[in-house]
């Protein structure tokens, strides 16, 4: 790792202020995706801002058939949360099956969302429940939030100050681990939506992406049973642990399982 | 009355406090006076040339000490590293040993080669600098697959080593063999591929090098499992320096697994760099780090023909094996697919004809060296795997086509067509156990019940045998070991009664401060707190060939009971003195020397106090004090054994395989603390679960970069993949060992892996598959169904 100063803003507001000062700043919330690339030396800003210390980051509220997480909750709080447990359980079924336990206390889900791996959980539950990405200066819709490997709608310096996702009928969440990363080879959460059906599918291409296909299927019958149409493997991501053909069959086993753990 | 910590006793781990709470003292731990710190320049390419390098702006960096070359080390007539094993190809010639630099000179061969070592005053300061060090490297091709390089027109290696071929070995009679399969009515044959693994101990490498001008003495503290080897090596064949100016620590170890066995290159470079630079220097190596430079394992490609007659009596097998020895020969290399591998390719079994060729080849990879089980691994997978399809082809219960070949326990000591002969082992016996512990007879309801769930059902079995503590010396050295296989033992009496033992063994996770001490409170009688165990430092300790092989028991622990019996012989003679009888006259038991005619007594500890104050003593037939040494070079390796029964689980959809049972029954000779030996099978296991199911290195056919170079792709067994164990243990005791003891290290290791494919192959085998590779990844099990889906429909 090389030298950084380090800043401590306790608002939102101070926090947007440091980060235009210096030259090459980098926010830190859980430090569970950047601190490794920084001890890989992947990564070297001349400033961090921690977010940690910012109250209005933190929190879950349920409210107006939403729910509501600031950007600084934890991967834990989120799992082990009874409200989201009543309204969207599987949300704290995706949040439970992040890394491991100092992985889920110390990650959040508005780093996870502002780094977009292409691998990681939550870009699926908030495609797939059609949530609203908050930030300093503006809201964004999911479908326009995520913009293909690492890469957000975020502007620079831009933070992201919570997550407002919508309550669905039913939803379900189902993951395929990385045998050794233990992100996701595929992640599947099918959601029945007031606005419809909702199949939002991460890890298995270079980003999160809706399963049209598949939603259509569902819409005429949301259940296990259903009958899902094939999915291609064009477009798909290969690696060592998962070629483009195996993640394409993924997805559809991962979309019937996440149907079914809808109930 | 025996002693409640003594052998046969599950006494907690007196290690284990320092450890959990933190307090263990592991080379980076250890900081030394005015202490600088090192950092490697690597080679990013597989093969290249390097045409230039240039230090000028790291050297300019602020707290940059040096910057120190492979042309450096060639001015100070620094040798390159040995191979500590001579093996011979079947035409007579030695087998190819090309230069080893510790710093590469002209040409680099594997990514992660080390080219250059940047001196600075902090860590990151020496990172940095090594950042800035500009090396010009013109490409060449990399020979990365063992197969292929020995193809004509492959890439070379090494300018001096044509084809790659380091030697083209072979083992048994290949006559006798031919003619068996003459006259076989059945051959089985299958090719298999054990995958290369990154051995990954917790605790990375790091050497601290330290010079001593007064005394022109030199200082390593190493990561190592045997530190007077590291000492013979690289004082006599790297820096030419006497032993009596080298001192080798090996403090705490966390974990070796085979991979600290070997002498390093940085270990040469700090020593070398401390006298140059008048610096202390500490080098730690990052986990990245780690998996392109710490010694592989396995990587051998085998094709194996079994020959049986009708009733599925083997007489015969024949093996080919390509075993990659990666870039260089690394200490042990050059055994391990050839002494430490096809001697084992009898198994349990009385195959009568055994025939096994090896070619070892040099790529452009980290070179491959000893690993958990080293050659008996691989042996006992070809084996195992075989056996279950030979079963399956003659339409023979698995257990069946064993039973009517294991070496009866009548025949022992068994004499098999490949050199060993077995000492003792009851073999039926552990199938017995096992299979009726695993409840063999009920498999096909639970098939039936975990069909019911969309899961494929898998029985699998795996019997081993192992050879370890390699020996005697003479046998050894005569197949090519360069150095002796006994161990050194010093057992020392304190004026009040405590004992320090000082043992060439080796502890880096195995719980030598524990079994070692219960050992010695049985033999002397002493309380076992008041027993310290020493080791890993060449000053004080005698001697030591150090941990590996599952030799510490068996070799180090029978040199202790050695030097004990040699304490008792001396305490008698004293408490006679005092008794006033003669030694004849005096038994000894429980800490206690009797006169059998007297009754009179007299504990260890006031004969201790008396051979330190030596008021009424045998003056004139003894000298003072009670301290023995002795070296202890066994009669034959030990041979520990087993049965494992594995059960899996495959899931339909997505080709996941879950280990549903795992049943192991070890025949380990006689055990010290029945504790310890659990944790050591349940750690072989891990890692024979993690080659079965998980581990994979994995290069780029083409340019030689590492692609598992990291967690996120190496996948490492954690304890969610791993079962509840039920293992066991029948004691059957080696014969040639005061102890009775045979070793218990590697075991788990060694059998796993089969077990668990044979498993796999039998939940598959309804669909036709006859094998499938290691590791049963999700995706190569989903992809064999495919085919044979794809098969079925054609
Ligand atoms: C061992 C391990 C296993 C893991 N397993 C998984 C897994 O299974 N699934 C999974 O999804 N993830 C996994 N992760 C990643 C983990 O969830 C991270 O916590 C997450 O990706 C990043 O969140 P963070 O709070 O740690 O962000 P940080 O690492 O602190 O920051 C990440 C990036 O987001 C930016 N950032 C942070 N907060 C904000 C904000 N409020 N507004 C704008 N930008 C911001 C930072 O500047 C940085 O660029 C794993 C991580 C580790 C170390």
């Amino acid at each position: 790792m090389r030298e950084f100063s380090y800043h401590r803003p306790k608002s939102v507001a101070d926090a947007a202020k440091a980060f235009s000062s210096k030259s090459e700043a980098r926010y830190l919330a859980g430090g569970h995706s950047l601190l490794p690339a920084m001890k890989q030396r992947l990564n070297a800003p001349s400033d961090l801002i921690d977010l940690s210390a910012i109250k209005d980051l933190k929190g879950i509220k349920i409210a107006g058939g939403e729910v509501v997480i600031g950007a600084g909750t934890t991967h834990a709080e989120v799992a082990h949360s009874t409200e989201i447990k009543k309204a969207i359980p599987a949300l704290c079924v995706l949040a439970e099956g992040i890394g491991d336990p100092q992985v889920r206390n110390r990650g959040t889900i508005g780093g996870s969302l502002a780094n977009n791996d292409p691998a990681s959980d939550y870009p699926a539950a908030v495609l797939g429940l059609g949530a609203t990405v908050v930030t300093n200066k503006r809201e964004i819709a999911a479908d326009s939030f995520f913009k293909g490997l690492f890469e957000t709608a975020l502007e620079d310096g831009e933070i992201i100050t919570a997550v407002r996702f919508p309550i669905p009928e039913k939803a379900g969440y189902a993951k395929f681990a990385q045998p050794a990363s233990r992100f996701c080879i595929v992640g599947v959460m099918a959601a029945k939506t007031k606005s419809g059906v909702r199949v939002a599918v991460t890890g298995a291409g270079p980003g999160v992406f809706r399963a049209t296909d598949i939603e259509k299927a569902l819409a005429s019958s949301f259940s296990a049973g259903a009958s899902l149409p094939a999915v291609k493997a064009s477009g798909l991501s290969s690696d060592i642990h998962a070629g483009a053909e195996y993640r394409a069959h993924l997805v559809g086993v991962m979309a019937k399982r996440a149907v079914a753990a809808a109930g | 009355m025996a002693n409640p910590n003594g052998i046969g006793a599950s006494v907690r781990r007196v290690e284990d406090n320092r450890f959990i709470t933190g307090r263990g003292t592991y080379t980076d731990d250890i900081n030394r006076p005015g202490q600088t710190y090192g950092w490697f320049v690597r080679s990013p390419h597989a093969a290249a040339k390097i045409k230039s390098i240039n230090a000028k702006k790291a050297l300019a960096m602020p707290g940059v000490i040096a910057v120190l070359t492979g042309a450096d080390m060639a001015a100070d007539n620094i040798g390159g590293l040995p191979c500590g094993w001579l093996v011979k190809s079947k035409d007579g010639s030695p087998m190819k040993e090309p230069g080893h630099p510790p710093l590469a000179n002209d040409r680099v061969r594997h990514v992660g080669d080390q080219v250059a070592f940047v001196i600075a005053a902090t860590r990151e300061g020496a990172r940095d600098a090594a950042d800035a060090v500009e090396v010009s490297y013109e490409p060449l091709k990399a020979a990365v697959d063992a197969a292929a390089a020995l193809k004509p027109g492959a890439p070379l290696v090494h300018d001096d080593v044509p084809g790659n071929l380091c030697y083209d070995w072979e083992w048994g009679d290949k006559a006798k063999t031919d003619e068996a399969f003459k006259n076989a009515a059945h051959v089985t044959k299958l090719k298999v591929i054990n995958n290369r693994l990154v051995p990954n101990a917790i605790e990375p490498r790091a050497a601290i090098g330290e010079y001593d001008r007064a005394s022109d003495r030199y200082t390593l503290y190493t990561t190592t499992q045997n530190p007077h080897v590291i000492r013979l090596l690289m004082g006599a064949f790297v820096l030419h320096v006497p032993e009596s100016k080298l001192r080798v620590v090996a403090p705490d170890v966390g974990g070796g697994f085979g991979s600290k066995i070997f002498h390093y290159a940085e270990e040469a470079v700090v020593t070398w760099a401390a006298k140059k630079t008048g610096q202390t220097i500490k080098w730690t190596c990052d986990r990245s780090e780690s998996f392109v430079t710490d010694a592989h394992g396995r990587d051998h490609t085998t094709e194996a023909e079994l020959a049986m007659d009708k009733n599925g009596k083997f007489l015969g097998l024949r093996v080919h094996t390509i075993a990659s020895m990666g870039a260089y020969l690394s200490t042990f290399a050059s055994s391990v697919p050839t002494y430490l591998y096809a001697t084992l390719l009898a198994g349990q079994y009385s195959t009568p004809a055994i025939y096994a060729n090896v070619k070892a080849v040099f790529t452009n990879t980290v070179p491959v060296d000893a690993y958990r089980g080293a050659g008996r691994p691989e042996a006992c997978y070809i084996l195992e795997r075989i056996v279950e399809n030979a079963a399956r082809e003659m339409k023979l219960d698995k257990t069946e086509i064993r039973r009517r070949n294991l070496v009866p326990a009548a025949a022992m000591p068994y004499m098999t067509p490949v050199a060993l002969q077995y000492d003792s082992g009851n073999f039926a016996h552990n199938l017995d156990v096992g299979l009726k512990a695993a409840d063999y007879a009920g498999f096909a309801k639970r098939k039936e019940a975990s069909a019911k769930q969309g899961k494929l059902r898998g029985i699998g079995l795996s019997t081993y045998i192992e050879a370890c503590g390699i020996a005697p010396s003479a046998v050894a050295g005569a197949l090519g070991a360069r150095a002796g296989l006994y161990e050194a033992a010093e057992v020392r009496f304190h004026p009040t009664g405590t004992v320090t033992v000082f043992t060439g063994s080796h502890s880096h996770g195995q719980g030598h401060e524990t079994t070692f001490a219960q050992v010695v409170a049985t033999k002397l009688g002493v309380p076992f707190e008041n027993i310290e165990i020493v080791h890993g430092d060449t000053d004080r300790i005698p001697f030591g060939m150090g941990t590996y092989g599952s030799r510490s028991i068996a070799v180090g622990g029978v040199a202790i009971v050695e030097a004990c019996e040699k304490i008792i012989t001396k305490s008698k003679k004293i408490a006679a003195h005092v008794l006033q009888t003669t030694a004849d006259k005096i038994d000894f038991e429980d800490g206690v020397f009797k006169d059998k005619a007297s009754n009179k007594t007299m504990t260890i500890a006031e004969v201790a106090f008396t051979a330190y104050v030596p008021h009424n003593f045998p003056h004139d037939t003894l000298e003072p004090g009670l301290d023995e040494q002795a070296f202890y070079d066994p009669k034959n390796f030990t041979y520990p054994n087993g049965c494992y029964v594995c059960e899996v689980e495959i899931a339909q959809d997505t080709g996941e395989v879950s280990i549903a049972s795992f049943y192991a029954v070890d025949d380990f000779g006689k055990v010290i603390n029945p504790m310890i030996v659990e944790g050591q099978v349940h750690g072989g296991l891990g890692q024979g679960i993690g080659q079965a199911l998980l581990e994979h290195c994995v290069y780029d056919h083409q340019s030689g970069q590492l692609i598992s170079g990291s967690y996120m792709d190496y996948a490492m067994p954690r304890a969610d993949n791993l079962p509840s164990f039920n293992v066991s243990t029948t004691e059957v005791p080696c014969t040639h060992n005061v102890l009775g003891v045979k070793g218990c290290g590697e075991a788990g290791a060694i059998g796993a892996p089969a077990a668990v494919m044979n498993a796999v192959v039998d939940a598959l085998s309804n669909l036709g598959i006859n094998h499938i590779e290691m590791p049963a990844t999700s995706q190569n099990v989903w992809q064999a169904m495919q085919g044979a889906t794809k098969k079925a429909a054609d």
